[in-house]
């Protein structure tokens, strides 16, 4: 498969008649936007901000962080098998409004939507701090069940994104990426010195608020799963979830999954990268001990020499990431684990909930406890009310001038497991 | 922590040391009770020296080694009345090297000096003392030899560790300034982003090259299982849960995550919780729970079983908090200060249901 | 929790439904549960077929209480 995606830089963004990119402004017409998304009846009303990087503004609470794109050449387009009829993923040509970012924000739905501040503290902890975010805050119809307010929302992001992402269709791009990948029987002709990598990227499938989709199929219902990692970087995985703001995977990393990027980075010179497996993350035990079966099996079967596994929530999925690990390393293929910590508010707690000894090489993305102090806000889009009853923030933390503490755990992206940012945690 | 940043004083320095270390005498004298002394002694005074005019040791506490691990309560007494005379900016105690029983002198004196009076203390020992565990977390501890031959290298460390604490100067990592680790996990920015270190660490291992795990895996300890009931039909049930059932309103506000509370409510006329309660946890679908809490808290069974007389009763009260995030200490924590209500309440028998 | 809650002696016994965790953190008595969001609960079963599954697993947790162990026990 071969993708190439087209990066317009964009510099600017701002409400305006049209919705249109010139010379790296993106320019966006609310209404046109407000109206299209509307036309969904389960929502009542739409509301359309920006925030720029370096401007004091607060967004929350923060739902999923979707990357505007538009397909200029080859099949499918937007999200295939949720926002555009189904298609195969993965190749072709996409322009991608690189540097912009479409925020859905609104009426909770459940207690794990986050923050992002633009500015101070905050931002250092957020990547999406830096880029030009176009706002959307969706209030539903009232009385809607909560599993289809949040498909609701989460459709209309998703549609958001591909309508400002048109903006880019006829624009020149500033660079251009190249992601090219044959048959593991080709690559493996063409390296067959290389050491065999797999990526396990572990999805949090567990209920409302804390799903994944690929190409649409909610990823409770799936085995593990192979992917070539084009697939991914062209959308055919999206966030349902947010659990906890901090490691959830928005449908942006999934777009821009890291992990696939600097493997990509290696494959031909020191890897033979041979793609991503997608394993879903259970609330059952019996559940459980299938997918990481499962997923010790393909690893084997590929004849992977190395894989990396990337963890989505902390808790209970701590334990597959273990017995993914355990089952690996015995059978003689080297794991590298990507996870956060819950070392509560001191750091001086254990950090995960469970424990092996075969995880002997491990990357730490912080600890989910760590308390932040975050200025008061020139301008909050959505309602700072929420942070009281957000994971992460408490009864109290904000106070009356605005100012809020809060852990890690509140704000997007922060301690990311597919290793997207630059927390980590030492030993003191 | 008191600062002396900026000022032209020397920082006050109150040493303690050991019956052996103070000149006193050896296995002899380790039953001797505390003594001041208004000038530094022994290992005192070559630290002095090293702190280079900007401190001073102002006194030196001699103790026999025994007779502060059998005589805790008024060793500490004595010692705690001079420090809080002296009023010392910092205390420093050792190098206990592998001396067990200095070890866990200095780790009470380290205890008692910072959560009570909070004033730091810096101490030394070799790795393996009992003392480094009892009080790493609380007192900088300095990674020595196992024996007095090491102390010419022990010292210039504290020394240097002292002055940065009393001046207020963040440490380096624990490897960097020469401390045991005290267990805490910090969180800093790394200079490369996280994927781009586990592929680097995926590299090292397959290439067969050096690498270090950011994240050691942790160890748990057992406890002893408790004594089965003898008589169930006698017995009085409690039932505990980190599932986050609360009352509607969530009147004591107990966190979504990362729960720094557990709550209590009295149960004793309700024969199920359905209607009254639901979930604030943050970290599963709580559609179910919502609907019939019971599915969580198993009270409606449980009543039945009391009805029918396979269990004596059920506890008036449950407990509650939220599992996910919630780190082990407020876990630890919670688990003792409700276990201790259960007992003294007499209670029988625990179910805890996890969600 | 369940630790500290036997540190003092009472018999506790863990419901969950990961019990690989319930192990490695070292609880004693331990009765494996239905699923995470609903561990003595099972939504897809009537309503009094759910409340007799709830009545077994918590029976089970009674023995549990009741039954004199050595080491780590599964109910």
């Amino acid at each position: 498969m071969k993708l190439e995606l087209r990066r317009i830089h964009i510099k600017d963004i701002q409400l305006g008649n049209e919705t249109a990119v010139k010379d790296g402004v993106l320019t966006v017409n609310a209404e046109e936007l407000i109206n299209l998304l509307k036309e969904d009846e389960r929502i009542k009303d739409v509301k359309i901000d920006v925030a720029r990087p370096g401007e004091k503004t607060r967004i929350i609470p923060v739902k999923d962080v979707i990357e505007p794109r538009v397909k200029i050449e080859g099949k499918g387009k937007g999200f295939p098998g949720v926002t555009s009829k189904m298609e195969q993923a993965g190749e072709g040509k996409v322009n991608v409004l690189y540097g912009a970012a479409v925020v859905t924000v609104g009426d909770i739905v459940g207690f794990q939507e986050g923050v992002i501040d633009m500015w101070g503290e905050g931002a250092k902890w957020t990547p999406f701090s830096k880029t030009y975010n176009l706002v959307v805050d969706i209030t539903p119809v009232e009385g809607l069940q909560p599993h289809i307010h949040e498909e609701t929302v989460r459709l209309a992001g998703l549609k958001a994104a591909e309508y400002v992402g048109e903006a880019g269709r006829d624009v020149e791009p500033d660079e251009v990426l190249v992601y090219e990948m044959g048959s593991h029987a080709e690559e493996s002709k063409k390296y067959p010195d290389l050491p065999k990598v797999v990526y396990v990227e572990m999805l949090i499938s567990q209920g409302l608020l804390h799903d994944g989709y690929v190409y649409g199929v909610n990823t409770q219902q799936i085995l593990p799963t192979l992917l070539h990692p084009n697939e991914e970087i062209d959308g055919a995985v999206i966030s349902g979830n947010c659990v906890a703001a901090c490691d959830k995977i928005t449908t942006y990393q999934h777009q821009n999954n890291s992990v696939i990027l600097d493997l990509y980075e290696q494959h031909g010179k020191t890897i033979n990268f041979l793609g991503v497996i997608l394993t879903p993350e259970l609330t059952t035990l019996d559940g459980k001990f299938r997918t990481c079966d499962y997923t010790a099996k393909l690893c084997k079967m590929l004849g992977a020499d190395g894989v990396i596994v990337s963890e989505e929530g902390y808790g209970n999925p701590d334990s597959d990431l273990l017995m993914i690990c355990k089952r690996l390393e015995n059978a003689g293929i080297k794991t590298v684990l990507i996870t956060d910590e819950c070392s509560g508010w001191d750091g001086m707690s254990q950090p995960l909930a469970d424990t092996t000894k075969e995880a002997v090489a491990v990357v730490s993305t912080g600890n989910v406890s760590h308390v932040v102090t975050l200025e008061p806000a020139d301008k909050v889009i959505g309602d700072d009310k929420a942070i009281a009853t957000l994971a992460g923030g408490w009864e109290g933390c904000l106070e009356e001038d605005g100012s809020m503490k809060c852990e890690l755990n509140a704000v997007i992206g922060s301690t990311s497991e597919i290793g997207y940012h630059y927390c980590t945690a030492k030993l003191y | 922590m008191t600062r002396k940043g900026g000022e032209k004083m020397k920082f006050k320095v109150l040493y303690y040391v050991n019956q052996f270390f103070g000149q006193v005498g050896g296995e002899d004298k380790a039953g001797m009770a505390p003594e001041f002394k208004e000038e530094a002694v022994g290992p005192a005074m070559g630290f002095n020296g090293l702190l280079q005019g900007e401190g001073e040791v102002i006194g030196t506490i001699i103790c026999g080694d025994n007779f502060f691990n059998e005589n805790k309560e008024e060793a500490l007494e004595f010692i705690m009345n001079i420090i809080k005379e002296k009023q010392p900016d910092i205390v420093v105690a050792g190098p206990a090297f592998n001396a067990g029983r200095y070890g866990m002198a200095c780790a009470g004196v380290a205890k008692a000096v910072v959560d009570e009076l909070n004033i730091p203390v810096v101490s030394g020992m070799y790795e393996e003392n009992p003392g480094v565990e009892a009080c790493k977390s609380k007192a900088i501890v300095v990674k020595t030899a196992d024996s007095a031959a090491g102390m010419r290298e022990a010292l210039p460390v504290m020394a240097n560790i002292t002055k940065k604490l009393v001046k207020g100067e963040e440490l380096g990592l624990p490897e960097e300034e020469g401390y045991i680790p005290q267990g805490k996990r910090l969180t800093v920015f790394a200079e490369k982003r996280g994927s781009q270190r586990a592929v680097e660490m995926l590299l090292a291992r397959l290439n067969g090259g050096e690498f270090k795990t950011e994240l050691p895996m942790p160890e748990f300890d057992k406890v002893d299982p408790a004594p089965a009931i003898k008589d169930l039909s006698k017995a009085t049930i409690a039932l505990v849960t980190s599932g986050g059932i609360v009352p509607n309103g969530n009147p004591d506000r107990i966190q979504s995550a990362s729960a720094q509370k557990w709550g209590k409510y009295d149960v004793s006329q309700r024969d199920a919780l359905t209607g009254e309660y639901y979930t604030i946890h943050g970290g599963y679908d709580p559609v179910y729970a919502n609907e019939i809490p019971d599915r969580v808290v198993p009270l409606d069974v449980l009543k039945e079983f009391e009805k029918e007389g396979v269990i004596g009763k059920v506890y008036d009260y449950f407990y509650t908090t939220t599992g996910t995030g919630t780190s082990v200490a407020n876990a630890t924590k919670f688990g003792t200060e409700i276990g201790k209500e259960l007992k003294e309440a007499g209670v029988d028998g625990v179910i805890l249901t996890s969600t | 929790m369940v630790k500290e809650i036997e540190r003092y002696g009472i018999p506790i016994v863990h419901m969950a439904t990961i019990t690989t965790i319930s192990e490695s953190v070292g609880a004693n008595r331990i009765v494996p549960t239905i699923a995470i969001p609903h561990p003595v609960g099972n939504p897809d079963l009537s309503k009094e077929e759910e409340y007799t599954l709830r009545k077994k697993l918590t029976e089970r947790a009674l023995k549990a209480l009741s039954t004199e162990i050595e080491e780590a026990t599964h109910f």
